[in-house]
Order: structure tokens, then sequence, then C-alpha cells
């Protein structure tokens, strides 16, 4: 540099980027270590169902049906003399399974529609909008109940089910992200920069709209786990006598005055489990938030 | 400075040639109120009407007028990124086509208004290089990191600004990274859209002078798109001052300031804070709102506000022509100007304001929005 004016910017500029960099680390945000520590329990617990339980959740052992808890049966057994604390282990790894894997799908297939309408316009937005709507028209559960019916009951129906009716939120939230961010300059830097509309969309314009997507999944999370337990709960879910959290507590509350246990438990395992994943989603908000300082 | 004025002037091949370029933007208004009007004709806004301008090789053209006066819709219209109604853009005495190849949209590159906006907050300043070094090839594979350090320090930044992300820079430190990330491709001409007007009085003097710093080492062809002649008065080589859609007078700064041959850029040269005492603009201040640019007023576009105008000014819309060398003027009296100065009325008041173009481009109806322009943030580069 030949200046001095630009050498003192310079020396200016390299002094104030040295000092702004103090961003809150991840540990110290509340909500996200939370989220982390109750949803990496759930995982855990349904990951290690196998060593962890002390029964096989599906044997029945009539003799000792609908024991009060003891140490031999921590929460008692139901009604065919199963362990109730094993189904509950194995039920977390269907119904952990089963939220995530339905979360995944509406969620890919929601953001490409989405991002697609959102960046393109015109026609192409105006004709997935429409189907947006059209499928948005419906209530989730009517949906979700109708179609598990139609397809028959079991996971792969429950992933179409699910799929069907939840990539609209997606497909909704990801298009108004973009129609902002497809106003920012530097979209239209990158245009001047010569970039393809695909790298555009999915480089320069995806990391800035997923966060809104991201943080919703942990909450449809949630919505899916209560979807799979209602269904469960009505006999459309996973079929008997595999064990799930739904038809845990649809075989308890026939008992709910004498066992109680064994409708509150995995009753309350279903509210720890979505208030581990509102929190994490919570934290996560706040930590892919481009500007997150607090 | 008036070296590089002199070479400038010396290589008078224009890079960048703009004729007769027109930007009509039809505005549809809303079914509801033209069914109860009874069929209200759909509005027009002339953003651009017959602009004709010639950037050359080595120069700093500042481009000045009010808001809504289609200084923005040119820049837009000369990257690329909107297509003119009619009339054609040269580059280099090649046609530039509105819709352009990748090597076509390289050469003319812009700086941005909010450096806020501009930059990607996601994508890290290293990245933001390399990706554009990667796919034009300015530089072999293993040489990008060090062009990168080599744009960064052209900006007057450091080495390790290569990790950091744009959040963690300020305001002009951001117009700097934009000015890098704009020079990577090695345009030939650089569009600045009001580049200061987003910062710090303290700030605008060091990227004003790394704009003039830019233009001497490298030799860059800039236009500058400024609201305000304060800001582009010690930078620029040539001034053109825009009106309503239309270039209205062009002349080398030095000329257009001691020489105005057109009343709204006296208006303008007058609105300009001068540090002495009792010299406050009270020598020339017009009067009136600006017209609509739905409706444009016939004659020439400026009458209604002008204190010189007579009939025929009400009638004749002047063409932009030549007064003195390298000086041309778009006004009926442009010779004789002073003659009217003769008799000044110190009781004239001038009040700037009109609709933004983007603000006419969001809403259908014609509300008059009256600003103020204020200039006393340029007092600094004026002082």
């Amino acid at each position: 540099m030949t200046t001095v004016t630009t050498l003192y910017a310079a020396r200016r500029a390299r002094r104030s980027t040295a000092g702004s960099r103090s961003l809150k680390p991840w540990y110290r945000n509340g909500s996200l270590v939370a989220g982390i520590v109750i949803v990496g329990l759930l995982v855990l617990a349904a990951l290690l169902a196998p060593v962890l339980s002390p029964y096989d959740p599906i044997k029945q052992d009539l003799v000792n049906a609908l024991a009060p808890p003891s140490s031999t049966h921590l929460l008692g057994t139901d009604k065919f003399g199963r362990d109730v604390l094993s189904r509950l282990l194995w039920g977390a790894r269907v119904d952990l399974r089963v939220g995530f894997i339905a979360v995944l799908i509406p969620f890919v297939i929601g953001t490409v529609v989405g991002g697609v309408a959102g960046y393109f316009g015109g026609w192409l937005d105006t004709v997935l909008m429409r189907i947006v709507d059209v499928f948005f028209a419906f209530p989730f559960y009517v949906m979700v109940i109708v179609l598990v019916f139609v397809l028959g009951s079991g996971e792969a129906s429950i992933y179409i089910a699910i799929a069907a009716v939840s990539w609209v939120s997606y497909a909704k939230i990801v298009r108004g992200e973009v129609l902002v961010a497809k106003e920012q300059d530097y979209v239209v830097a990158a245009r001047l920069g010569g970039l393809s509309h695909a790298r555009i969309l999915v480089r320069h314009i995806g990391p800035n709209v997923l966060s809104q997507a991201i943080i919703y999944g942990m909450s449809d999370i949630v919505m899916d786990i209560m979807a799979i337990v209602t269904l469960g709960y009505l006999g459309l879910g996973i079929a008997p006598p595999t064990a799930e959290w739904g038809s845990i507590i649809s075989d308890g509350q026939e008992f709910i005055t004498t066992q109680w246990q064994q409708a509150t438990i995995p009753g309350l395992a279903v509210v720890v489990t979505s208030l581990g994943l509102s929190w994490l989603g919570d934290g996560l908000s706040d930590l892919l938030s481009p500007e997150r300082r607090k | 400075m008036t070296a590089a004025r002199q070479d400038a002037t010396q290589d008078s091949t224009d890079v960048l040639r703009v004729a007769d370029l027109t930007k009509v933007y039809a505005l549809h208004s809303p079914v509801i109120s033209r069914l109860t009007r009874g069929g209200a004709r759909d509005g027009q806004l002339r953003a651009l009407d017959g602009v004709d301008l010639e950037l050359r090789r080595g120069e700093i053209l500042a481009l000045v007028g009010e808001s809504g006066s289609g200084k923005s819709t040119l820049a837009k219209i000369l990257v690329g990124g909107q297509t003119a109604t009619s009339g054609s853009v040269h580059h280099d005495g090649h046609p530039m086509p509105a819709h352009r190849d990748r090597d076509q949209r390289r050469r003319i590159q812009m700086v941005f208004q909010d450096p806020y906006s501009s930059l990607n907050p996601r994508i890290s300043v290293g990245s933001m290089l390399r990706e554009l070094l990667l796919l034009h090839r300015v530089v072999p594979r293993r040489d990008v990191r060090a062009e990168s350090v080599r744009l960064l320090n052209l900006v007057g930044l450091e080495e390790d600004a290569l990790e950091a992300y744009p959040s963690q820079f300020s305001g002009g430190q951001r117009q700097r990274l934009a000015i890098a990330r704009a020079l990577a491709v090695r345009p030939d001409v650089l569009i600045a859209d009001e580049p200061v007007s987003a910062l710090d009085v303290s700030v605008q003097a060091t990227i004003l002078e790394l704009f003039a710093s830019l233009q001497r080492e490298l030799g860059l062809s800039i236009l500058f798109v400024a609201h305000n002649l304060a800001v582009v008065q010690h930078l620029s080589h040539r001034v053109a001052v825009m009106y309503l859609g239309r270039i209205v007078e062009v002349a080398e700064t030095a000329e257009l300031f001691a020489n105005p041959r057109h009343p709204y850029t006296r208006a303008l040269i007058d609105s300009i804070p001068r540090m002495s005492v009792g010299s406050i603009n009270e020598e020339f201040v017009l009067e009136g709102e600006p017209p609509s640019p739905f409706d444009v007023p016939a004659g020439c576009r400026f009458h209604p506000r002008c204190p010189y105008a007579t009939d025929a000014c009400r009638t004749t819309d002047p063409a932009l022509a030549d007064v003195a060398r390298e000086h041309r003027s778009a006004c009926l009296h442009a010779s004789d100007l002073d003659a009217f100065d003769a008799a000044p009325d110190p009781r004239r008041s001038l009040e700037f304001g009109s609709p933004t173009t983007a603000d006419l481009e969001r809403v259908a109806t014609t509300t008059t929005v009256t600003t103020t322009v204020t200039t006393t943030k340029d007092r600094s580069t004026s002082a």
C-alpha cells in the first residue's frame, strides 16, 4: 500500500478484527446443553435397551400378571405379565427411530420443494404452493390416520403418512426464508461472480435458510412421536406385541386406578422426550443464527 | 490526482458506453381500484428516459442525483441485473447483452450500498474469495491463498481476515471486503452504488481514498453513484448529474463546480454545506415538489422547480448538448444562466424530495413521499 491513509486504515482494520471475535461458546447455552443431555440419555437408553432391560419385553408370564412395582419388576408387569420397564426401554428404540426417520423424509422433500419454489418463483412457485395449500388444508391427525388406515398399519405406512402430511410445513418455512434471502445483495453479487443458480441456491442461500427448518424439525419430532403414540393407542401404529410407548399407555390405561404407573410412566417418557427436543431446538436456533451473540 | 486525471483524458477509449437507454416499469393498479374507478389505466414509471453516457478507461465518473432519479436503475442495468426497455450498452466497443455469460458478467462488477446485505453471513472471507478465484481460474489452484491475501492487502485488510466471517467486521471493513470480492475476478469496470452512504462519516473518507488509490494503481474504470456532490468532489474525474431519469449535465469535476450550466446542478452545488459563516446556501434555493416519474412534465422536466424557467422551457424538451469543451448540459438557457444571476432572488427555497424508485416499484399508488436531503453527514468529505 502506498498511501498513508490506507496504511492507517489497514492497521485499524486489523485491530478491530481481532477484538470482535467473542462468540458465546456452545456449552454456555443452557437450553442447548439441557436438550443434548436429555436427548442423549434417551438415545443412550434406547441403544442400550438389550443390555439395560432386565426381561424380554414381549415374553408373557401370565402367573405374574399385573404385579405391583417391586425389586424384581421395578415398574411392575402388565396384564400379560410382561415387564413394564423392559417394554419402556425397548419402546424408546421404536419411538425415537420412527420419530427421527419420520422427520427426515418430509424435511428433505419440503426443503427441496420450498427452496426451488422460492428461488425460481413464477409459475413454478404458483403451482407448487397451490399443491402445498391443498395438503395444508387437511388436519394433521385426520390425514395421518386415514393414510395409515388405507396403507395398513406398520412402520413403513407411518413414514409415508407422516411424510405426506408434514412436508408442506417445511416447504412453507423454507420458501419464506428463501424469498427473503434471495433479495439480499449477496445473491446478486454471487450471480455477478458468475455462479450458477444451483450453486447459489445450495451453497449461498441454503445455509442461511436451513436453520429455521432444522429448528422446526426438532419440534416436529415431538409431533411425530405423539402421532405414533396416538396411532399406537388407536391400534393403528406398530403392530403388537412390539413394545412401543403408545401401546404401553393404551394397555395400561384400563388399570389406571390400581396400577397407575403402567400408563403414567410411558406418558412421562413422552413428555420428557418432548421437553428435551424442544430445548435442543431452542438451543440450536441460538447456535445456528448467523449473529450468535446474546 | 491531477496527474491521474490527465492520464484518464489521454486515453480516450470508452470502456463502457450507454446509448439512449430507457427503462419503463409497468405498474398494475390493484384490481379492486381499477374496477371502482371504471378501468383506470395502469401506470408507467419511466425510471430511465433516454440516457447517454460513456465511461472512459481508467477514470472515475460520478453519477449524482436525488433518490428516484434513476441512478440505481442505471447501475443495475449496467451489471446485467435488470433488462433495459430499449437502448444499448456497449463494453469495449462490443454490445453487452442483458443476459450475459460468465465471462461477460465478470467484466463489470459492483460494490453495493449496504455492506451488511452484500456479504453472505454464512461464508467465510477466505471461501468467498476462493470460490470466485477457482471458478474463473484467475490463478492456479496452489496460488489461490496467496492471491486472496493479495486482494485483502489491496483493500487494506490483513491475512487473518481469511478465516473470519462477515459478522466479525465493521461496516467500513465489510465494504472493503465487498471491494475485494469485486476485484477478485479482475473486472474492467467497477460500479459503486452509493458505497459510502451507509457508512459512518469517519469511515467514508477512508473508503473514498481506497477507491481513488485503486483507480490510480490498477487503472480501474469506476462509475461512482452518489446522491450528493460533496462526496465525489475530490474523487471523480468527471461528474454526470441525473434528474428524473435523464442526464442533465456532464462535465469534468472542476469545470462542473466552477461553471455549472444547469440550474439543477447549481442547486446541488449550493446545497453543499460550507465551513464559512453565513454561507448556508441562501443564494440559490429552489421551490416546489419534484414531479412524479409517472407523469414527467412536458417541456423541460426541471421547469416546475426551476427559478430560471421561461415559456420556452414549458414546451421544449432540451437535449443534452455541448456548451463547452467536455461539457454538456440539457438546459435551454445553458449559455445565459449567469445573466439571470444578475438579479438573484434570495427568498427562493429549495425543497428536495421525491418518491424513490424503490418505493414506487413496491407501491402501485402514486403517493408523493417528501424527504429532505440532508448533506450534513458528508460535511467531513466536503470540508
